[in-house]
Protein backbone atom coordinates (compact mmCIF):
# COMPACT_ATOMS: atom_id res chain seq x y z
CA UNK A 1 0.00 0.00 0.00
CA UNK A 2 2.72 2.32 1.06
CA UNK A 3 4.74 1.51 -2.01
CA UNK A 4 1.72 2.26 -4.23
CA UNK A 5 1.23 5.60 -2.52
CA UNK A 6 4.86 6.48 -2.90
CA UNK A 7 4.94 5.60 -6.56
CA UNK A 8 1.76 7.68 -7.04
CA UNK A 9 3.47 10.62 -5.38
CA UNK A 10 6.53 10.13 -7.53
CA UNK A 11 4.36 10.04 -10.65
CA UNK A 12 2.54 13.24 -9.68
CA UNK A 13 5.80 14.97 -8.85
CA UNK A 14 7.45 13.99 -12.11
CA UNK A 15 4.35 14.97 -14.07
CA UNK A 16 4.20 18.34 -12.34
CA UNK A 17 7.83 19.11 -12.99
CA UNK A 18 7.51 17.92 -16.57
CA UNK A 19 9.94 15.64 -18.27
CA UNK A 20 11.83 18.38 -20.09
CA UNK A 21 12.11 21.13 -17.52
CA UNK A 22 15.40 22.75 -16.89
CA UNK A 23 15.92 23.98 -13.34
CA UNK A 24 18.23 26.70 -14.57
CA UNK A 25 15.93 27.88 -17.31
CA UNK A 26 12.67 28.05 -15.38
CA UNK A 27 13.28 31.30 -13.43
CA UNK A 28 14.34 33.05 -16.64
CA UNK A 29 11.38 31.59 -18.51
CA UNK A 30 8.98 32.73 -15.80
CA UNK A 31 10.46 36.21 -15.71
CA UNK A 32 10.09 36.59 -19.47
CA UNK A 33 6.67 34.92 -19.62
CA UNK A 34 5.37 37.36 -16.98
CA UNK A 35 6.04 40.17 -19.45
CA UNK A 36 4.26 38.48 -22.32
CA UNK A 37 0.55 38.55 -22.82
CA UNK A 38 -1.47 35.44 -23.46
CA UNK A 39 -3.49 35.99 -26.62
CA UNK A 40 -6.29 33.64 -25.73
CA UNK A 41 -7.10 35.01 -22.28
CA UNK A 42 -5.96 38.53 -22.83
CA UNK A 43 -5.77 39.74 -19.26
CA UNK A 44 -3.35 37.04 -18.23
CA UNK A 45 0.34 36.80 -18.82
CA UNK A 46 1.85 33.82 -20.54
CA UNK A 47 3.25 32.77 -17.16
CA UNK A 48 -0.20 32.72 -15.51
CA UNK A 49 -2.13 31.18 -18.34
CA UNK A 50 -2.84 27.51 -18.82
CA UNK A 51 -4.46 27.99 -22.20
CA UNK A 52 -3.18 25.53 -24.75
CA UNK A 53 -1.60 28.19 -26.91
CA UNK A 54 0.13 29.69 -23.86
CA UNK A 55 1.61 26.30 -23.02
CA UNK A 56 2.77 25.90 -26.63
CA UNK A 57 4.32 29.34 -26.63
CA UNK A 58 6.07 28.70 -23.34
CA UNK A 59 7.49 25.51 -24.79
CA UNK A 60 8.61 27.45 -27.83
CA UNK A 61 10.28 30.07 -25.64
CA UNK A 62 11.92 27.35 -23.58
CA UNK A 63 13.28 25.70 -26.74
CA UNK A 64 14.63 29.01 -27.96
CA UNK A 65 16.31 29.66 -24.61
CA UNK A 66 17.87 26.26 -24.76
CA UNK A 67 19.12 27.11 -28.24
CA UNK A 68 20.88 30.10 -26.69
CA UNK A 69 18.61 32.89 -27.92
CA UNK A 70 18.54 36.13 -25.95
CA UNK A 71 15.36 37.58 -24.41
CA UNK A 72 15.28 40.26 -27.08
CA UNK A 73 15.52 37.71 -29.86
CA UNK A 74 12.65 35.78 -28.34
CA UNK A 75 10.55 38.92 -28.03
CA UNK A 76 11.23 39.78 -31.66
CA UNK A 77 10.24 36.26 -32.64
CA UNK A 78 6.90 36.69 -30.88
CA UNK A 79 6.17 40.24 -32.05
CA UNK A 80 6.90 39.19 -35.65
CA UNK A 81 4.04 36.75 -35.32
CA UNK A 82 1.59 38.31 -32.89
CA UNK A 83 2.48 42.02 -32.95
CA UNK A 84 3.38 44.38 -30.13
CA UNK A 85 0.18 43.20 -28.50
CA UNK A 86 2.06 40.33 -26.83
CA UNK A 87 4.31 42.73 -24.96
CA UNK A 88 2.97 44.09 -21.69
CA UNK A 89 5.59 46.84 -22.03
CA UNK A 90 4.99 48.29 -25.49
CA UNK A 91 8.02 49.76 -27.29
CA UNK A 92 8.41 53.49 -27.89
CA UNK A 93 7.16 54.26 -31.40
CA UNK A 94 5.42 57.08 -33.20
CA UNK A 95 2.15 55.25 -32.63
CA UNK A 96 2.78 54.70 -28.94
CA UNK A 97 4.35 57.98 -27.81
CA UNK A 98 1.01 59.24 -26.54
CA UNK A 99 0.71 56.12 -24.44
CA UNK A 100 4.08 56.76 -22.84
CA UNK A 101 3.92 60.54 -22.62
CA UNK A 102 0.20 60.75 -21.80
CA UNK A 103 0.49 60.48 -18.00
CA UNK A 104 3.22 63.12 -17.90
CA UNK A 105 1.23 65.43 -20.19
CA UNK A 106 -1.76 65.03 -17.87
CA UNK A 107 0.44 65.67 -14.83
CA UNK A 108 1.89 68.83 -16.38
CA UNK A 109 -1.61 70.00 -17.37
CA UNK A 110 -2.88 69.38 -13.84
CA UNK A 111 0.11 71.25 -12.37
CA UNK A 112 -0.54 74.19 -14.68
CA UNK A 113 -4.21 74.39 -13.66
CA UNK A 114 -3.26 74.07 -9.99
CA UNK A 115 -0.74 76.93 -10.19
CA UNK A 116 -3.27 79.13 -11.94
CA UNK A 117 -5.99 78.43 -9.42
CA UNK A 118 -3.59 79.08 -6.52
CA UNK A 119 -2.39 82.35 -8.06
CA UNK A 120 -5.94 83.51 -8.59
CA UNK A 121 -6.86 82.62 -5.03
CA UNK A 122 -3.78 84.44 -3.75
CA UNK A 123 -4.75 87.53 -5.73
CA UNK A 124 -8.28 87.52 -4.38
CA UNK A 125 -6.93 87.03 -0.84
CA UNK A 126 -4.70 90.07 -1.21
CA UNK A 127 -7.66 92.08 -2.48
CA UNK A 128 -9.78 90.89 0.42
CA UNK A 129 -7.03 91.83 2.86
CA UNK A 130 -6.78 95.28 1.34
CA UNK A 131 -10.49 95.61 1.79
CA UNK A 132 -10.23 94.54 5.41
CA UNK A 133 -7.46 97.07 5.97
CA UNK A 134 -9.58 99.76 4.36
CA UNK A 135 -12.54 98.47 6.34
CA UNK A 136 -10.39 98.65 9.50
CA UNK A 137 -9.93 102.39 9.04
CA UNK A 138 -13.66 102.81 8.69
CA UNK A 139 -14.17 100.65 11.77
CA UNK A 140 -11.97 102.92 13.84
CA UNK A 141 -13.94 105.91 12.68
CA UNK A 142 -17.19 104.15 13.45
CA UNK A 143 -15.95 103.21 16.92
CA UNK A 144 -14.88 106.71 17.70
CA UNK A 145 -18.22 107.99 16.45
CA UNK A 146 -20.03 105.43 18.57
CA UNK A 147 -17.91 106.38 21.54
CA UNK A 148 -18.80 110.00 21.01
CA UNK A 149 -22.53 109.81 20.49
CA UNK A 150 -23.69 108.56 23.89
CA UNK A 151 -21.79 111.27 25.76
CA UNK A 152 -23.19 113.88 23.42
CA UNK A 153 -26.73 112.67 24.05
CA UNK A 154 -26.24 112.60 27.74
CA UNK A 155 -25.39 116.21 27.68
CA UNK B 1 -20.13 80.57 -18.39
CA UNK B 2 -16.56 80.54 -19.60
CA UNK B 3 -15.33 78.55 -16.64
CA UNK B 4 -17.58 75.60 -17.53
CA UNK B 5 -16.41 75.50 -21.11
CA UNK B 6 -13.10 73.76 -20.39
CA UNK B 7 -14.44 70.92 -18.20
CA UNK B 8 -17.28 70.45 -20.69
CA UNK B 9 -14.81 70.21 -23.55
CA UNK B 10 -12.70 67.68 -21.66
CA UNK B 11 -15.80 65.67 -20.87
CA UNK B 12 -16.99 65.60 -24.49
CA UNK B 13 -13.51 64.58 -25.69
CA UNK B 14 -13.35 61.78 -23.14
CA UNK B 15 -16.87 60.61 -24.03
CA UNK B 16 -15.95 60.47 -27.72
CA UNK B 17 -12.80 58.46 -27.03
CA UNK B 18 -14.58 56.04 -24.71
CA UNK B 19 -17.42 55.75 -27.22
CA UNK B 20 -15.00 54.75 -29.97
CA UNK B 21 -13.38 52.32 -27.53
CA UNK B 22 -16.72 50.60 -26.98
CA UNK B 23 -17.15 49.85 -30.67
CA UNK B 24 -13.74 48.17 -30.99
CA UNK B 25 -13.29 44.47 -30.52
CA UNK B 26 -10.42 43.81 -28.10
CA UNK B 27 -10.25 40.17 -29.26
CA UNK B 28 -9.14 41.28 -32.68
CA UNK B 29 -5.40 41.68 -32.61
CA UNK B 30 -4.09 43.25 -35.82
CA UNK B 31 -1.73 40.84 -37.49
CA UNK B 32 1.82 42.02 -38.12
CA UNK B 33 1.89 39.60 -41.07
CA UNK B 34 -0.28 41.77 -43.32
CA UNK B 35 1.72 42.78 -46.41
CA UNK B 36 4.55 40.48 -45.37
CA UNK B 37 5.53 37.16 -46.97
CA UNK B 38 3.49 34.23 -45.74
CA UNK B 39 5.64 32.14 -43.38
CA UNK B 40 7.12 29.10 -45.06
CA UNK B 41 5.91 25.63 -44.20
CA UNK B 42 6.25 22.12 -45.50
CA UNK B 43 3.62 19.83 -44.06
CA UNK B 44 2.01 16.51 -44.85
CA UNK B 45 -1.34 16.44 -46.52
CA UNK B 46 -4.23 15.17 -44.42
CA UNK B 47 -5.67 12.91 -47.09
CA UNK B 48 -2.32 11.79 -48.49
CA UNK B 49 0.13 11.17 -45.68
CA UNK B 50 3.62 11.08 -47.09
CA UNK B 51 2.82 13.74 -49.64
CA UNK B 52 3.89 17.14 -48.49
CA UNK B 53 2.81 20.62 -49.49
CA UNK B 54 4.79 23.80 -48.97
CA UNK B 55 3.93 27.46 -49.18
CA UNK B 56 6.34 27.69 -52.11
CA UNK B 57 4.20 25.23 -54.13
CA UNK B 58 1.25 27.61 -53.94
CA UNK B 59 2.96 30.66 -55.39
CA UNK B 60 1.59 32.06 -58.62
CA UNK B 61 -2.04 32.01 -57.53
CA UNK B 62 -4.24 33.83 -55.08
CA UNK B 63 -5.29 31.40 -52.36
CA UNK B 64 -6.99 31.24 -49.00
CA UNK B 65 -5.49 29.54 -46.00
CA UNK B 66 -8.17 28.48 -43.56
CA UNK B 67 -7.05 27.33 -40.12
CA UNK B 68 -9.48 24.75 -38.80
CA UNK B 69 -9.84 21.83 -36.42
CA UNK B 70 -12.47 19.25 -35.67
CA UNK B 71 -12.52 20.34 -32.02
CA UNK B 72 -13.22 23.95 -32.96
CA UNK B 73 -16.81 24.97 -32.38
CA UNK B 74 -16.90 28.15 -34.48
CA UNK B 75 -15.47 26.22 -37.43
CA UNK B 76 -18.85 24.53 -37.75
CA UNK B 77 -20.39 27.96 -38.04
CA UNK B 78 -18.28 29.09 -41.00
CA UNK B 79 -17.91 25.75 -42.72
CA UNK B 80 -21.08 25.75 -44.88
CA UNK B 81 -19.95 29.10 -46.26
CA UNK B 82 -16.55 27.69 -47.15
CA UNK B 83 -18.14 24.65 -48.79
CA UNK B 84 -20.23 27.01 -50.89
CA UNK B 85 -17.18 29.09 -51.77
CA UNK B 86 -15.23 25.97 -52.68
CA UNK B 87 -18.03 24.88 -54.98
CA UNK B 88 -18.13 28.28 -56.68
CA UNK B 89 -14.49 27.75 -57.68
CA UNK B 90 -13.61 31.40 -57.21
CA UNK B 91 -10.43 30.90 -55.25
CA UNK B 92 -8.63 27.77 -54.05
CA UNK B 93 -8.94 27.16 -50.32
CA UNK B 94 -6.25 25.29 -48.46
CA UNK B 95 -6.87 24.06 -44.96
CA UNK B 96 -4.41 24.11 -42.09
CA UNK B 97 -5.60 21.39 -39.78
CA UNK B 98 -4.44 22.85 -36.48
CA UNK B 99 -3.56 20.61 -33.52
CA UNK B 100 -6.00 17.93 -34.48
CA UNK B 101 -6.12 14.16 -34.75
CA UNK B 102 -6.07 13.13 -38.43
CA UNK B 103 -8.84 10.55 -37.90
CA UNK B 104 -11.13 13.05 -36.21
CA UNK B 105 -10.30 15.67 -38.84
CA UNK B 106 -11.15 13.37 -41.74
CA UNK B 107 -14.38 12.24 -40.09
CA UNK B 108 -15.32 15.88 -39.54
CA UNK B 109 -14.74 16.73 -43.20
CA UNK B 110 -16.74 13.67 -44.21
CA UNK B 111 -19.64 14.94 -42.15
CA UNK B 112 -19.43 18.64 -42.96
CA UNK B 113 -18.14 18.56 -46.54
CA UNK B 114 -14.63 19.26 -47.77
CA UNK B 115 -14.08 22.63 -49.44
CA UNK B 116 -10.29 22.34 -49.43
CA UNK B 117 -8.00 21.66 -52.36
CA UNK B 118 -5.87 20.08 -49.69
CA UNK B 119 -5.57 20.18 -45.94
CA UNK B 120 -2.19 20.10 -44.34
CA UNK B 121 -1.55 18.69 -40.90
CA UNK B 122 -0.09 20.97 -38.24
CA UNK B 123 -0.18 18.52 -35.38
CA UNK B 124 1.97 20.38 -32.88
CA UNK B 125 0.81 23.86 -33.90
CA UNK B 126 4.27 25.17 -34.86
CA UNK B 127 3.11 26.49 -38.23
CA UNK B 128 0.10 27.95 -36.45
CA UNK B 129 2.48 29.92 -34.23
CA UNK B 130 4.38 31.11 -37.32
CA UNK B 131 1.11 32.42 -38.72
CA UNK B 132 0.21 34.10 -35.41
CA UNK B 133 -2.83 31.90 -34.93
CA UNK B 134 -4.43 32.41 -31.54
CA UNK B 135 -8.08 31.61 -32.10
CA UNK B 136 -9.29 29.02 -34.57
CA UNK B 137 -10.81 29.54 -37.12
CA UNK B 138 -8.65 32.08 -38.90
CA UNK B 139 -8.47 32.75 -42.63
CA UNK B 140 -5.66 34.34 -44.61
CA UNK B 141 -5.79 35.78 -48.10
CA UNK B 142 -2.43 35.24 -49.79
CA UNK B 143 -1.54 36.72 -53.17
CA UNK B 144 0.41 35.44 -56.18
CA UNK B 145 3.75 36.48 -54.73
CA UNK B 146 3.01 34.74 -51.46
CA UNK B 147 2.27 37.95 -49.55
CA UNK B 148 -0.40 37.89 -46.83
CA UNK B 149 -3.04 40.48 -47.74
CA UNK B 150 -5.77 39.94 -45.21
CA UNK B 151 -6.51 37.99 -42.09
CA UNK B 152 -9.94 37.10 -40.82
CA UNK B 153 -9.92 36.30 -37.13
CA UNK B 154 -12.78 34.08 -36.09
CA UNK B 155 -15.35 32.55 -38.41
CA UNK B 156 -15.78 33.91 -41.93
CA UNK B 157 -19.15 35.63 -41.95
CA UNK B 158 -21.27 36.19 -45.08
CA UNK B 159 -20.68 39.90 -44.57
CA UNK B 160 -16.87 39.60 -44.32
CA UNK B 161 -16.86 37.33 -47.37
CA UNK B 162 -18.98 39.68 -49.45
CA UNK B 163 -17.46 42.96 -48.35
CA UNK B 164 -13.83 42.15 -47.75
CA UNK B 165 -12.55 38.77 -48.84
CA UNK B 166 -14.17 38.37 -52.27
CA UNK B 167 -13.51 41.96 -53.46
CA UNK B 168 -9.91 41.60 -52.33
CA UNK B 169 -9.51 38.25 -54.07
CA UNK B 170 -10.95 39.70 -57.29
CA UNK B 171 -8.64 42.67 -57.08
CA UNK B 172 -5.59 40.46 -56.49
CA UNK B 173 -6.58 38.13 -59.33
CA UNK B 174 -6.83 41.30 -61.41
Amino acid sequence: MRRVLLSCLWLIASAASGADTDAELEPRLNRLAAELRCLVCQNQSLADSNAELAVDLKNQVRDMMRAGKSDDEIKTYLTDRYGDFVLYRPPMRTTTWLLWAGPFVLLAGGGFVLVRVLRRRQASLVAAEAQVVAGGANLDRARSLLAETPTDRRR
Amino acid sequence: MNRFLLPLGVFVLLAVFLGIGLTLNPREVPSPLIDKPAPAFTLQELHAPGKSLSAEDLKGQVWLLNVWASWCVSCREEHPLLVELGRANVVPIYGLNYKDKPDAAMAWLGEMGNPYKASIVDGDGRVGIDYGVYGVPETFVIDRDGIVRYKQIGPVTPQALKEKILPLVRKLQG
